[in-house]
């Protein structure tokens, strides 16, 4: 088993400089969310990554644009990290016609093909295959295409998982897969159900991958594995697993208060929050207060622009209704 | 012209296909090597080697998963679902996710894909390899269904599924895979969203669907001989579902019986029969009756078996009392 602890990360400062802006973007864009989730302007549900922003950050920031993400229902931060602007996603949760697709997926099937944004899935698992699916595509095209899978801790255990493992490995296909190891599913503690201590990690040998955990609050470590399994990927050498070890701060959907963990547990991941230990690294980097807070402030000025353009947003019409079911654009059944 | 069995047919439509867009890749649990469970597939893997026709583990979520990705990725794969029965272990795949993605992201998916399977019964499996689907996929929104009853329309409306834009419900009745006939030679290219009249009459309409089209038929040449003149119409596509030329044919001789293989509930003929209820009911001269397999799982034993389904003297007693009360 490899444990990553040697936390290199890109080697250019500019880079390191801006995974901390994507981590500080999603955090910042997720707790504006959450707020707009209280006020009942996002409707339905939504389910942040607060916590877990240095994977979707390290793992975008090692991506080319080519390459493919798949995402879960919690793909706000997946989405965002690959390049999609705050206005179109956030308007999505609101539901308004302005939306990355106009109001038709909602926060839990955030896709931007444009940006590699694939999909967000909300069936537990399906879209495992389905990234075995594009980079099989990838494969048969020879294009250099790789497809990144994430999903948690708790999707280990159903079946579709354990085929596309097997699928990927058999037939060597260019994808990752990235389990946000964050202990819990959405109320049960993923050990108290599982058959292995690491749900993903102890599973990768039955298929012939090597173990990989890495701490998925450290984004150079997860940067650092994303660059290594993609290249492995990119060069036809097969799929890989990595299990990112972090915690989600708040509950799992909606205004879910998280209050079946321990006290103890929440606040001993508190203090390994990604965002100021990246912070305090950058600094020890030769990073200055200023530089950083400038970055701060550039984002938060981001998340009120995008506020107030998504809710300028218009309501979605009815021409929407019936559109695009069929590629020729509309939802006809019959002559 | 050339004699071809259905099952021949289906091999011809893809390497058709095949040949002509390098993009056209095909994967299934052995259709490669064996050539099919139903040697449906047989000298594919030859003609067009590994790369395009994979052999696959047994992980139907995997399958069509793989075809989904690859679907909106530039290819225009074709699944194969050895058993349709088996389309309850990956029916997330086809309903969750092939058949809601483009609406969902706006349109900014396609999913040029098919799935093909052998559908129903006739061949004395019992209940776990004997299903007729087509009711499922029918009311998905966002699923084309095709039901060929011939080798003839097995290869053009391959063609049209695997050109068409969209995913595609393939469905192959088993127990005509070892029918015959005279297959023109060349390329052949149907079009979805197509009924055809096999016959015309004048008393009654009869409308049927995959393997029960022969029968149909057939039922229709006895009623001809005690004075019940027939026209038969065969679906072939349940989505899109050509209901001009089946109203105009219901239209015509003044009565709708359907002839269905799937279990009585929600089967194909009910929607049809809503249908020509509410825009032709005044051009009816009689009730609609539907012919059904009941609402039961299918039985083995072959004596049960061709209880269920509907043969062809059920079709013709029924058509006769009905139309002599
Ligand atoms: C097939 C299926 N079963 C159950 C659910 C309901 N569900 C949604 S999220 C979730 C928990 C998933 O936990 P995990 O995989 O650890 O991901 P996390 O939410 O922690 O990111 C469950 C059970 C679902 N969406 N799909
Ligand atoms: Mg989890």
């Amino acid at each position: 088993m490899t444990t990553t602890t040697i936390t290199a990360g890109p080697t250019d400062f500019e880079t390191k400089l801006g995974m901390y802006r994507s981590q500080v973007a999603l955090r910042q864009f997720e707790k504006r969310a959450y707020d707009l989730f209280l006020e009942n302007l996002v409707k339905g549900t939504s389910h942040l990554s607060l916590g877990q922003e240095a994977i979707a950050a390290g793992f975008a920031t090692a991506m080319k644009p080519t390459d493919w993400t798949y995402a879960t229902y919690r793909g706000h931060a997946h989405t965002l990290a690959r390049g999609v602007p705050m206005t179109p996603v956030l308007a999505e949760l609101l539901g308004r016609s302005n939306g990355l697709m106009a109001g038709k997926g909602g926060s839990m099937h955030l896709t931007s093909v444009e940006h590699g944004v694939m999909g967000s899935y909300a069936i537990i698992g399906a879209h495992l295959p389905i990234a075995c699916g594009a980079a099989w595509s990838a494969q048969y095209r020879g294009t250099d295409q790789v497809a990144v899978c994430f999903f948690g801790d708790g999707s280990t255990n159903i079946g579709a998982f354990h085929e596309a493992l097997n699928f990927a490995a058999i037939w060597k296909l260019p994808v990752v897969f990235v389990c946000e190891n964050n202990l819990w599913m959405e109320y049960t503690r993923t050990t108290e159900v599982t058959a292995v201590k690491h749900p993903a990690a102890d599973r990768a040998s039955a298929y012939g991958l090597e173990s990989i955990i890495v701490d998925g609050n450290d984004a150079d470590a997860v940067y650092d594995v994303a660059v290594t399994a993609i290249a492995r990927a990119r060069a036809g050498e097969g799929p890989s697993m990595i299990e990112a070890e972090t915690y989600r701060h708040g509950g799992h959907s909606r205004a879910d208060p998280g209050k079946y963990r321990p006290d103890s547990e929440v606040a001993e991941w508190l203090a390994k929050d990604p965002i100021p230990r990246y912070r305090a690294r950058l600094l020890e980097a030769g990073a200055t207060e200023e530089q950083l807070a400038a970055i701060e402030a550039e984002v938060a000025a981001e998340v009120e622009q995008a506020t107030e353009e998504a809710k300028a947003g218009g309501i979605p019409g009815e021409d929407l209704l019936m559109k695009d079911v069929w590629a020729d654009g509309g939802s006809s059944w019959r002559n | 012209m050339a004699q071809l069995t259905f099952r021949e047919a289906i091999a011809r439509g893809i390497a058709q296909e095949m040949r002509r867009d390098e993009s056209v890749v095909f994967l299934g649990e052995d259709i490669g090597k064996a050539g099919g469970v139903f040697k449906g597939t047989v000298g594919l893997l030859d003609e067009f080697g590994p790369v395009r026709v994979r052999d696959t583990p047994i992980s139907e979520q995997a399958i069509l998963g793989a075809a989904m990705g690859a679907a909106m990725t530039g290819l225009r794969p074709i699944a194969e679902i050895m058993f349709a029965d088996f389309f309850a272990v990956c029916w997330d795949i086809v309903v969750n996710e092939i058949a809601k993605s483009r609406y969902m992201t706006n349109g900014q998916m396609t999913f040029p894909l098919v799935i093909r399977s052998g559908n129903g019964g006739g061949l004395r499996f019992g209940a776990q390899h004997s299903q007729s689907v087509e009711n499922w996929a029918m009311m998905i929104p966002g699923l084309k269904v095709v039901v060929p009853s011939n080798a003839t329309d097995v290869i053009g409306l391959m063609a049209a599924a695997i050109r068409d834009p969209d995913p595609v419900i393939f469905l192959e009745a088993k127990a005509l895979y070892a029918t015959k006939m005279d297959v023109p030679d060349g390329e052949i290219v149907d079009t979805l969203g197509t009924a055809k009249v096999l016959r015309n009459g004048t008393d009654a309409t009869i409308v049927s669907l995959g393997y029960m089209v022969p029968r149909a038929l057939e039922a229709a040449n006895e009623l001809a001989t005690v004075g019940i003149d027939c026209t038969v119409v065969d679906v072939r596509s349940l989505v899109p579902l050509d209901t001009q030329t089946i109203l105009r044919e219901v239209s015509a001789t003044g009565r709708l019986f359907t002839v269905e293989e799937n279990p009585r509930l929600c089967g194909w003929g009910g929607e049809l029969s809503s249908i020509v209820s509410e825009e032709i009911f005044y051009d009816l001269d009689g009730p609609i009756v539907r012919i059904t397999t009941p609402h039961i799982p299918l039985p083995a034993a072959d004596a049960l078996e061709d209880m269920a389904i509907p043969s062809v003297e059920r079709i013709v007693t029924t058509i006769t009392k009905s139309m002599n009360s």
